[in-house]
C-alpha cells in the first residue's frame, strides 16, 4: 500500500476520495442512521481491502554509483557470524589475486527485536567489532588489505549505507548454510541481487562441518 | 593508515558509527512530511476519541446533537467547507502550473489558495463569536472548540507555509525541475482538507 499523501498529486486524488466517501456517508445517514452506518462499514471495508491487497511498485533496480580509482576492483563483503570462515577468506583470496581489489568488510550488529527496541545495541557492536577485527587481522596476515565497518543490525540497511559510501563493483555475503541461515530465510541474498544493478556472490560458511 | 586501524574509521566505541548514512529509498524531505502527517492524524484521532466518548460512548450522551437549545452554523460552515475544498484544487492547479513553468498560472493559483484559506480562518473565527455558546457551556461545546480549534490552528499553519511560497514565488523562485518547496505544502494543504472533510461531517453533518 502506497502512501496516500507520498506526493501532491496521491494527496489531491486522495482528497477527492475522501469528500466522495463522506458525502456517500452523510445522504445514507441522512436518509436513515442505519444505513449511513452500513455505508460507514461497507466504506471501511473496502478501505482495508484495498489496504491489504495494494503493493506498492517493485522499486527499479538501482544503478550503484562507483567511487575510488576506475584502476582499481572495489568489493564489499557483508557477513556477520560466518565472517571468519575459511570459505569466505578463500573467496575473498581468490578475488584480491585477480585484480588490485579494495574491500570492505561490514558485520551487521545483530540484534534481538527487544534490545533493538530499548537501544541496547551496544554489545551487539561489540561482538560485532570484535569478529570484524579478527577477520580484518587474519586478511592482513596473508597481505590483503581491508578496510571494516560495523553496519546497521537490519543486513539490508546495512548494505544499503555501504553501497552508497563505498560504491562497490561486487557485493559478496557470507552466510549459514540454508536451514541454519536466518539471513537465507528472509530472503536477504535474493533482495540484495534484485535491488542492486551489481554483482552479487553468495559464499555458503558451514562451521558446524568445521567444528565438527 | 594500517587495515587494522582503518576498521576504526568512523567508529564511536560508545554509541557506533558516527557518520550519518542515508539508508532509506524515500526521499528524506518527503519522509519528514509522510511522518509529521502520521503524527498529526494521531493527535486528531485522540481528539475524535474525545467526540466520540462524548457523542456516544458516554453513558449521559446528549440524545440529540448538538444539546438542546444550542445550533451549530451547519449552513455558514458548509459555505466554508467549500471555499476550503475549492483552495485545494488552485492548490493543485498552482503546483500543475509551475511543473509547465507557467508562472502566472502557478502565482494567481497560490495567491487564490491563500485568501482562500484566509477566508476559511476568518469565517471560522466569526463563527466562533456568534455560535451562541463557549467552552463552558458543556462538554460538548469543548469537544467542538477543540475539534474544529485544534483544525483551524493547522489551517494557520499551512497558510503560513502557503504565504512563504507565495513570496518565494513572486521572488523568482521554483521552475518546472524545482519545486519541492511547493509539493510538500501542497501535500500538508490536502491533508488539512481531509481532516475537515472529516470533522465537518462528523461534527456539523451526522
Amino acid at each position: 500500500m502506497e502512501s496516500p499523501f507520498r506526493s501532491e498529486d496521491a494527496a489531491f486524488r486522495f482528497l477527492l476520495v475522501t469528500i466522495g466517501a463522506f458525502a456517500l456517508i452523510v445522504l445514507a445517514s441522512w436518509a436513515s442512521t442505519a444505513l449511513g452506518f452500513l455505508t460507514f462499514l461497507g466504506l471501511s471495508a473496502a478501505a482495508v481491502a484495498v489496504f491489504l491487497r495494494g503493493r506498492a511498485p517493485a522499486p527499479e533496480r538501482e544503478t550503484v554509483e562507483r567511487r575510488g580509482d576506475p584502476e582499481e576492483r572495489r568489493v564489499l563483503v557483508v557477513a556477520n557470524e560466518t565472517v571468519g570462515g575459511e570459505e569466505l577468506l578463500s573467496a575473498i583470496s581468490t578475488l584480491a589475486l585477480s585484480k588490485r581489489t579494495t574491500f570492505l568488510v561490514v558485520c551487521p550488529a545483530l540484534n534481538s527485536r527487544l534490545k533493538t527496541y530499548t537501544s541496547d545495541e551496544d554489545p551487539a557492536r561489540q561482538e560485532a567489532r570484535r569478529r570484524l577485527d579478527e577477520t580484518i587481522g587474519r586478511l592482513a596476515s596473508v597481505g590483503i588489505e581491508a578496510r571494516g565497518e560495523v553496519g546497521d543490525g537490519d543486513p539490508l540497511v546495512a548494505i544499503d549505507d555501504a553501497v552508497r559510501t563505498f560504491g562497490p563493483d561486487e557485493i559478496v555475503i557470507s552466510t549459514h548454510p540454508p536451514g541454519r541461515s536466518n539471513w537465507l530465510e528472509r530472503g536477504i541474498v535474493e533482495a540484495v541481487r534484485a535491488r542492486y544493478a551489481i554483482d552479487v556472490t553468495h559464499v555458503v560458511v558451514d562451521l558446524a562441518a568445521k567444528g565438527a | 593508515m594500517s587495515a587494522h586501524a582503518e576498521a576504526f574509521h568512523g567508529y564511536d566505541l560508545n554509541h557506533g558509527a558516527t557518520t550519518a548514512n542515508q539508508s532509506s529509498r524515500v526521499d528524506a524531505r518527503t519522509l519528514g512530511m509522510l511522518l509529521f502527517i502520521g503524527s498529526e492524524i494521531m493527535l486528531f484521532g485522540s481528539f475524535f476519541a474525545a467526540y466520540f466518548f462524548v457523542r456516544v460512548v458516554n453513558p449521559s450522551a446528549p440524545s440529540t446533537w448538538p444539546p438542546p437549545p444550542y445550533d451549530f452554523p451547519v449552513f455558514v460552515a458548509g459555505v466554508n467547507t467549500c471555499i476550503l475544498v475549492t483552495s485545494s484544487f488552485t492548490m493543485h492547479w498552482a503546483l500543475q502550473s509551475i511543473k509547465r513553468n507557467e508562472r502566472k498560472a502557478f502565482l494567481a493559483g497560490m495567491v487564490l489558495t491563500f485568501l482562500m484559506g484566509l477566508a476559511f480562518l476568518c469565517t471560522q473565527l466569526i463563527e466562533y463569536l456568534n455560535v451562541g455558546f463557549n467552552t463552558g457551556s458543556g462538554a460538548f461545546a469543548s469537544v467542538f472548540f477543540g475539534l474544529t480549534g485544534l483544525h483551524g490552528a493547522h489551517v494557520a499553519v499551512g497558510l503560513s507555509l502557503l504565504l512563504v511560497v507565495t513570496i518565494r514565488g513572486f521572488r523568482g523562485h521554483y521552475s518546472a525541475e524545482h519545486h519541492h518547496g511547493v509539493e510538500l505544502p501542497g501535500i500538508y494543504w490536502h491533508f488539512v482538507d481531509v481532516m475537515w472533510i472529516v470533522v465537518y461531517t462528523s461534527v456539523y453533518l451526522l
